[in-house]
């Protein structure tokens, strides 16, 4: 227990010189390769999915690559016929294609008497099969739907909301960090108490409001509420919190005005709590669902998540254009992610080196 | 660099801009939420098109939504006075207080003749003799089975009159002989249970007309599904597997041949049919029949302008368009749906481009829909069915799972009825 | 970029130059905290007090006007309860099983998540290769919708699933994950840890790497064991960001809802339904759509947040200072 804690507490600085991997090491290798699995694995799993034909994806045991059943052109028949090996019986291993099928029993022909049709019964034959990726999943979305123009208006909502949150959140959490006031812990709890009510609860009131703003049917009915959330000001006032007073005190010696302190010391010094929040904000507005989809209800300006969700009718899912419309949503936050990651990495050690 | 920024910066003050300006410019344009199964948004998108080069000046946009749009938010809106002016609407009852008369634009006899009873789901009331939906889908509930599994098993299916008991046997039979791991499963709906219920004696309303969801003949068919979910006849992920008024079918297990018997739907076909291809033969068999009938619900969704509308005269024009025969028969066509117009019926639907089963399939479930009976007709065209659907599937789930006992749920769901009775009614 | 953003902020600079000039620091603090308050009081704030005002009406009406007053009406009928640990007894029994099951969803979730997150961002700040790597994969599922989340899951764990083919691949029965009450509810706690521990290993890394270096290596020359270091150091250092991450994922934990909704619908039976679910459904997804009690529902359920929090901050300032 004291070598896992000597480990587990153990920084970068502080090595101990030696080269060899101790027990503890595999231990934390060991753990962060599980995450990775476990991470990553179901993501993995969706992604393969999505390039599996329809039938494929009814298929048990599922298998993890993409297959496709092989089919033939053969003289005399105007389709491609599917291919099957026989399993039993005289015929046993040969490749066989199918004409047609009655109840039990397939009509197979053998590729070289194409006309010459013999009787097989189906649990006597296996489909013939080679890897296939099913990429009409995936081009059907693009034929079906203006793909672009739901993800600008993703992209729109996602970049003004953030940014509007980002600037507007941290100026309050400037205020209630850093000022004294009569009314601050007013406001600062009723922030926070609002924190408790999600969005969820309060869809209706939500409505009527942004109704009587005149914000249905339009991106910014979507922009504007999804700046109003709590959760940034509380995030951003307690990293705040830390930053020492004298920095500020010393920016007033020099005459600097409070917005200069605002913007050239204070947001600097929270960049990490920014970039989180940032993450968070992109995240929030780009997965957002059930609020786009009471305030906008035409299709030029849907967003990716309500054209995904326009697969699942009152009695149906088509699951192939589902999971291939997930993997589209999830590409654009995933390069958004793999920039900012770098950013926060950067952020937190300069700030943490201090 | 530093241009192409500016560049998107000018363009997000334009399109900023042109948010504003663009709600003046659509002022003449019609909005149709449209909402799909299968390819229904698409051919009545089609028509419509067809429709507006026929009627210069007027300019309809079809959104397809999700069905959420539909069920959830429309009603928000409509209640609030910012919906479309015509929809694809599932609830036809609930929602009547905001459709618009189009009696005044179309032929009424024509539209009687066409559609009777079918014009009543729409109606606010008993009296009321208004015309406000032209009914685009038409659907059955029922079963449907495995054919080539029982041919394998060498077991004749039941006749058209057998019981549901006689069904569970022949079922258990064909899986046993054929190693099939899931015998029945039937959608998680109230309305797909409420065929069979209706068949065991449901009257689902008193005498004098208020609803009565629970009775002697539902009590029955509910001990009966809910120990067949139990003993393993019914497929128990369906009903058990979710929680809430949350949907659920079995289309997958049927597709992938390892169920035997399905109590589905008619709007199941064009899926079957593209799905299992020739991978085995599946038939339709109707609603088994109970202590009273053989009944399975009817259902659909329909097509409505609303009053809010400020074109109410392109609106009648446009569903009198779709309702001309003609077009009714190419829209049931090709989105493969059993027709609810009574000429178009009664000549027959030519499903051009259905392969032989999905046609076979969609003439047996149009010679279901004499066979249902007026409870389910009522049962279907009630205001607020809705509702009792919805507690239907949370209790009768309940008592699957064991968190009531059967007793205690139907006590529980007659309590639920009341509470919302009581709260429609306290306006 | 910078560039712009530099020049803008020099702009706004004048304006509040001259409000700093008329109205004096302190008050200036309000200019800064204007923007905020106005879009949180209209679109966050108004919308709850609202919501007040619907919990005391009836009927399925949406408008306010349309509606039926009926005072407590509503909470009366969430409360009335002849025994408060049985929910068959109570008028409203589907409430009281979204009570529970948020409780022990709650209880679970959060003592799982700040767990594995804490080891995990212990394991990220040691010494360990391409921690840039790791940390990315461990955020990475905070990235997906919850719909996302939910989908992903159901799809491995379905009957005909990932999960089911490996369980007969090893040679064991498949078992029906989400038809049984403890593993549907075992998973729900799971998926949703899943989806939100990177946040929080986000958060506790950067406090741990807040903490400075050389507080370590004077332990280290005390020969303190590493226990006593993590315990004396480490956590108490540690605590103003763990008292953030406690309080926002216990608020966040309570109002759990797409993942779970999405994920088991809130079956098998309610066994899996949570407050916000209940809610939802009451309120909107279902027919008729009852606000009225959905909202009362929904304000139990903030008094109980606002006094857990009181509760969890006293407790840890308490901590720090004794």
């Amino acid at each position: 227990m004291g070598k896992a804690i000597a480990f587990l507490t153990r920084t970068r600085g502080r090595g101990d010189g030696s080269q060899r991997l101790h027990w503890t090491d595999w231990f934390t290798y060991g753990y962060l390769f599980l995450g990775i699995v476990l991470m990553f694995g179901p993501v993995v799993w969706l992604v393969m999915s999505s390039f599996k034909t329809d039938a494929e994806l009814n298929n048990f045991p599922p298998r993890f690559l993409p297959y496709a059943q092989e089919s033939v052109v053969l003289d005399g028949h105007k389709k491609p016929l599917p291919l099957f090996t026989v399993t039993e019986g005289e015929l046993a291993g040969t490749q066989v294609a199918q004409v047609r099928r009655v109840g039990i029993v397939s009509q197979m022909v053998k590729l070289d008497a194409p006309d010459e049709i013999i009787k097989i019964k189906v649990k006597e034959r296996e489909p013939v099969e080679k890897l296939a990726l099913a990429w009409e999943n995936y081009t059907d979305l693009f034929k079906r739907f203006n793909f672009l123009q739901f993800l600008w208006n993703s992209t729109f909502i996602t970049i003004i909301s953030t940014l509007i949150m980002l600037l507007v959140n941290s100026m309050a959490a400037f205020a209630l960090s850093k000022y004294e006031f009569r009314g601050r812990t007013t406001v600062l709890a009723l922030i926070i108490g609002t924190l408790m009510i999600p969005q969820t609860v309060v869809l209706v009131p939500l409505f009527l409001v942004v109704r009587e703003m005149g914000m249905i049917n339009s991106l910014w009915g979507v922009i504007i509420p999804g700046a109003a959330t709590p959760t940034g000001v509380f995030l951003l006032r307690q990293y705040m919190l830390t930053i020492p007073d004298e920095i500020l005190d010393a920016a007033r010696m020099d005459k600097a005005s409070e917005w200069k302190i605002y913007w050239r010391i204070i947001l600097p010094l929270s960049a990490p709590a920014i970039a989180v929040l940032a993450i968070l904000a992109i995240m929030w507005r780009w997965n957002d669902f059930l609020w786009p989809l009471i305030v906008l209800s035409r299709t030029e300006n849907f967003t990716l998540q309500l054209a995904l969700n326009s697969f699942q009718g009152e009695m149906q899912t088509q699951w192939s254009s589902l999971l291939a419309m997930t993997v589209l949503t999830l590409l654009p936050i995933a390069v958004v992610f793999a920039f900012l990651q770098k950013y926060i990495a950067t952020g937190i050690a300069s700030t943490g080196g201090k | 660099m530093m241009k192409l920024k500016k560049n998107v910066v000018g363009q997000l003050v334009l399109l900023a801009s042109l948010g504003t300006a663009a709600s003046f410019a659509q002022a003449q344009e019609l909005r149709f939420m449209c909402s799909t199964d299968g390819n229904e948004c698409e051919v009545i998108d089609e028509l419509v098109t067809r429709f507006e080069q026929e009627n210069e000046g007027v300019d309809i946009t079809v959104d397809i939504v999700p069905y959420k749009s539909i069920q959830e938010n429309l009603p928000v809106q409509l209640a609030a006075g910012s919906g479309p002016d015509i929809a694809k609407v599932t609830d036809l009852g609930g929602l009547s207080q905001y459709y618009l008369d189009i009696t005044p634009y179309v032929e009424a006899d024509y539209w009687e003749q066409s559609f009777g009873d079918i014009l009543n789901w729409y109606r606010k009331s008993a009296d009321d003799k208004g015309i406000y939906g032209l009914h685009s889908q038409l659907t059955i509930t029922g079963g449907y089975i495995n054919r080539t599994l029982f041919d394998q098993a060498e077991i004749e299916p039941p006749a058209a009159d057998a019981s549901w008991e006689e069904w569970a046997e022949a079922v258990a039979k064909v899986a046993d002989a054929t190693e099939t791991p899931y015998l029945m499963a039937m959608d998680r709906s109230g309305h797909r249970i409420a065929g069979p219920a209706i068949s065991d004696g449901a009257k689902l309303f008193a005498d004098d007309g208020t609803p009565a969801l629970v009775d002697e003949g539902f009590t029955r068919f509910v001990t009966k599904f809910v120990e067949w979910n139990n003993n393993g006849t019914m497929l128990r992920d369906v009903w058990a597997g979710t929680g809430g008024d949350t949907y659920q079918d079995a289309a997958q297990e049927f597709i992938s041949g390892s169920l035997v018997y399905y109590y589905s739907g008619s709007w199941q076909v064009g899926k079957f049919d593209s799905e299992i291809g020739d991978a085995f033969d599946w038939q339709v068999v109707g609603t088994p029949c109970g202590e009273v009938a053989c009944t399975g619900m009817p259902g659909g969704a329909g097509i409505v302008g609303f009053s809010s509308t400020e074109q109410p005269e392109i609106v009648g024009k446009l569903l009198d368009y779709l309702a001309r025969e003609d077009n009714y028969a190419e829209l049931t066509a090709r989105t493969r749906n059993i027709p609810a117009h009574a000429a178009v019926a009664a000549k027959g639907v030519d499903y051009e481009g259905a392969s032989a089963p999905a046609a076979a399939a969609l003439n047996a479930w149009g010679k279901q829909v004499e066979k249902v009976s007026p409870v389910a007709y009522a049962y279907q065209g009630y205001k607020h069915n809705r509702a009792m659907f919805g507690i239907t599937m949370t209790r009768v789930s309940q008592a699957i799972v064991g968190e009531l006992s059967i007793e205690e749920a139907m006590e529980r769901a007659t309590a639920d009825l009341e509470q919302t009775m009581a709260e429609v009614e306290s306006k | 970029m910078a560039r712009m953003i530099s020049y803008c902020m020099r702009i706004i600079e004048i304006p509040m130059l001259y409000l700093q000039k008329r109205l004096g620091i302190s008050r200036l603090a309000w200019v800064f905290l204007l923007p905020n308050l106005l879009l949180f009081g209209l679109f966050a704030f108004l919308p709850v007090v609202l919501n007040f005002v619907y919990a005391m009406t009836g009927s399925d009406q949406i408008l306010l006007q349309d509606r039926t007053f009926v005072g407590m009406g509503n909470y009366q009928t969430l409360t009335s309860c002849e025994d408060f640990l049985n929910p068959n007894s109570c008028k409203d029994d589907l409430f009281w099983r979204a009570v529970y099951n948020t409780f022990w969803f709650v209880l679970l979730q959060v003592g799982f998540m700040v767990g594995f997150a804490l080891l995990t961002a212990l394991m990220l700040n040691s010494k360990i290769r391409a921690r840039g790597f790791f940390r990315s994969v461990f955020f990475f599922p905070v990235l997906l919708s919850p719909v996302v989340v939910a989908l992903i899951w159901k799809w491995i764990l379905q009957r005909e699933g990932l999960a089911n083919a490996a369980l007969e691949g090893m040679g064991f029965d498949t078992i029906n994950w989400l038809l049984d009450r403890h593993w549907a509810f075992f998973w729900s706690v799971f998926i949703s840890v899943w989806a939100h521990m990177g946040f929080y290993t986000l958060i506790l890394l950067a406090g741990l790497q807040a903490i400075p270096r050389d507080v370590y290596e004077a332990a280290s020359m005390d020969a303190a064991s590493p226990f006593r270091t993590f315990r004396r150091i480490t956590l108490p250092l540690l605590m103003p960001t763990m008292i953030v991450v406690l309080v926002l994922s216990l608020i966040k934990s309570v109002q759990t809802f797409d993942e779970v909704y999405a994920f088991t619908g809130g079956g098998p039976g309610s066994a899996t339904t949570l407050l916000i679910q209940y809610v939802y459904e009451t309120g909107f997804a279902g027919t008729p759509r009852l606000f009225g009690l959905a909202s009362a529902a929904s304000i139990l359920l903030a008094v109980v947040l606002v006094i857990l929090t009181c509760l969890q901050l006293w407790a840890s300032r308490r901590n720090v200072n004794g």
